[in-house]
């Protein structure tokens, strides 16, 4: 037989510093020498910023205690924005440059940008039901979060949409950049509407004024936020890479059963 | 740009052949907006109020009906294919099926709207704003469309599947709509919200048919 | 102790939301580890069924 090329078409650009990472076992021995130093990081920023977070942070002058909710709330929608900044960038090079790995890294992605999206909405209606008296404010950034878990929805239902997942990657990629370009968009005018609907009366919901006491924890958990991330992604893509294999051994089982 | 006015005259005569079913999207806008005083009651000023903004949502919802069947029959009879090795650009293909969408769903949207205005009580200033609003964004609202519908051809549930793509995306199109009939109303920043509009159109006009045409190429690899 | 749990009287916030954000990335790794087991597991069958059938496809 001859050398076995990446599964999908060849690269598009060879010698390209992200087609060494085409391979999927090349990615995957990268992925094992990775996770180790990213536990290292994550686990000790994990622990100290839930310290920091819980016991050692001051209360807030106006907000006492429910400013702890703060530091589980803004690194998820911190992870929220860059999880799909992750997808919108897959997306594109998988669309111009087909790297074969790259639509996957997309799929493997939201899932776990979904899940920050649901943190941070429902942390920051817990904090709001104490600091602004509902569970629920129509503010810019709220609303706009909702939206973005919307285009994390659809991303994902489109890749469940289709038979052949290699057309599911592409039309999954083109809405992801459609979306990521709608983003600002999106925000600006949310931002617009929530101008034009609150009565001067009602005060602006700003971030408080951040104490350099309160930046320790909110750091340490962005940090340990973003190891969990990568971590997770690192799993997901192992996961989407076997579901591949899985479903290339079915195909050919499936030939091998009609005699082809 | 022979291309696109092929696929526009194609298309038009395509909905005319069809004896009203063309036309469905434009029932379902006022039965809709009909809905609405039934389920609300009738409360003077109420319906007034609300008017404009729940035009737009309807003309959101009317439009997205008419999107799925967009690319959904070419591709089904083969005619995708052969758009895809003709000599016209894709984007071309793209562009004047959205137009063609807009001529059978935006276009009568419009021109029922004032009635439904006036059904909803709403003022003429109001009534006003509504047009200005709808004719600068229902061709949005095509325009963006069809990138969804040429993302989802062929996939399980499109219809569905479509309105769930579709809709964040006509977010800033609906605020900007419902805020221009405010406008018109109370006399403030009516310019500010239709050079929104006109930019978000001129914005789809360069993007969508290009985003569209995109989608379109991938199905065939 | 009690203190720190009680969180000056907002500890019906500051729990659930410390909570939802620890179960949704649990549960996040729980999944993606159950995945990744069960595609390993079908995939070894697979592999194992194709060894097996292979000689049987040869002879016909």
């Amino acid at each position: 037989m001859t050398a076995s090329t990446p599964s999908s078409e060849q690269p598009a650009v060879r010698g390209s510093a992200l087609h060494r990472f085409a391979n999927p076992a090349r990615f995957l021995r990268l992925s094992r020498a990775v996770q180790p130093w990213l536990l290292a990081i994550t686990l000790p920023c994990l622990i100290a910023g839930l310290y920091f977070s819980l016991v050692k942070s001051p209360i807030d002058y106006q907000q006492k205690d429910t400013v702890r909710i703060m530091y589980v709330h803004v690194p998820a929608a911190w992870m929220a924005m860059f999880g799909y900044s992750t997808l919108a960038i897959a997306s594109a090079i998988g669309l111009i440059w087909k790297h074969p790995l790259a639509d996957l890294a997309g799929k493997a992605a939201a899932p776990i940008g979904a899940g920050f999206t649901v943190i941070a909405l429902a942390t920051g209606s817990l904090w709001g039901k104490p600091t602004w008296g509902t569970w629920w404010v129509w503010d810019a950034r709220l609303t706009s979060v909702v939206v973005l878990l919307f285009l994390y929805l659809g991303y994902m239902a489109l890749w469940n949409a289709f038979e052949q997942p290699q057309r599911a990657a592409k039309a999954a990629a083109v809405l992801a950049l459609v979306g990521a370009v709608n983003l600002p968009i999106i925000k600006f005018s949310v931002d617009w509407w929530n101008t034009l609907h609150q009565p001067a009366s009602i005060s602006r919901i700003g971030t408080p004024a951040i104490d350099p006491a309160m930046l320790t924890p909110l750091l340490l958990m962005a940090v340990a936020y973003l190891g969990l991330f990568l971590l997770l992604l690192l799993v997901r893509m192992r996961v989407e890479l076997a579901e591949r294999r899985v479903m290339a051994l079915q195909l050919a089982r499936s030939r091998a059963g009609e005699g082809r | 740009m022979n291309g696109f006015w092929a696929i526009l005259a194609r298309d038009l005569h395509l909905a005319r052949a069809e004896s009203g079913g063309a036309l469905l999207a434009v029932q379902f806008f006022a039965l809709g907006v009909l809905l609405f005083p039934l389920g609300l009651g009738p409360e003077p000023g109420m319906l007034s109020r609300l008017g404009g903004g729940l035009l737009a949502v309807m003309a959101l919802l009317a439009t997205l009906l008419a999107l799925d069947r967009l690319f959904q029959q070419d591709h089904e009879d083969g005619t995708l294919d052969l758009l895809r090795t003709s000599p016209a650009p894709l984007w071309t293909v793209a562009l004047g099926k959205a137009l063609a969408h807009w001529l059978l769903t935006g276009g009568p949207i419009i021109l029922v709207a004032p009635l439904l205005g006036i059904v909803l009580q709403m003022s003429w200033p109001a009534i006003g704003g509504l047009l200005a609003a709808l004719a600068l964004g229902t061709p949005t609202l095509s325009l963006v469309g069809a990138i969804g519908a040429s993302a989802t051809i062929g996939a399980r549930r499109s219809g569905v599947l479509l309105a769930l793509l579709v809709l964040p995306l006509y977010i800033p199109v609906l605020i900007f709509m419902s805020g221009t009939v405010t406008a018109a109303e109370t006399g403030l920043a009516f310019g500010a919200h239709v050079s929104i509009l006109g930019a978000l159109l001129l914005l789809s006009l360069v993007l969508a048919p290009w985003a569209a045409a995109v989608a379109l190429r991938q199905i065939g690899e | 102790m009690a203190e720190f749990f009680a969180m000056g009287g907002y500890a019906v916030y500051i729990w659930p939301a410390y909570g939802v954000a620890a179960g949704v990335i649990v549960g996040l790794f729980v999944w993606s580890w159950r995945g990744l087991a069960k595609a390993e597991r079908a995939e070894a069958a697979l592999g194992k069924r194709e060894r097996r059938r292979a000689p049987k496809v040869e002879r016909t």
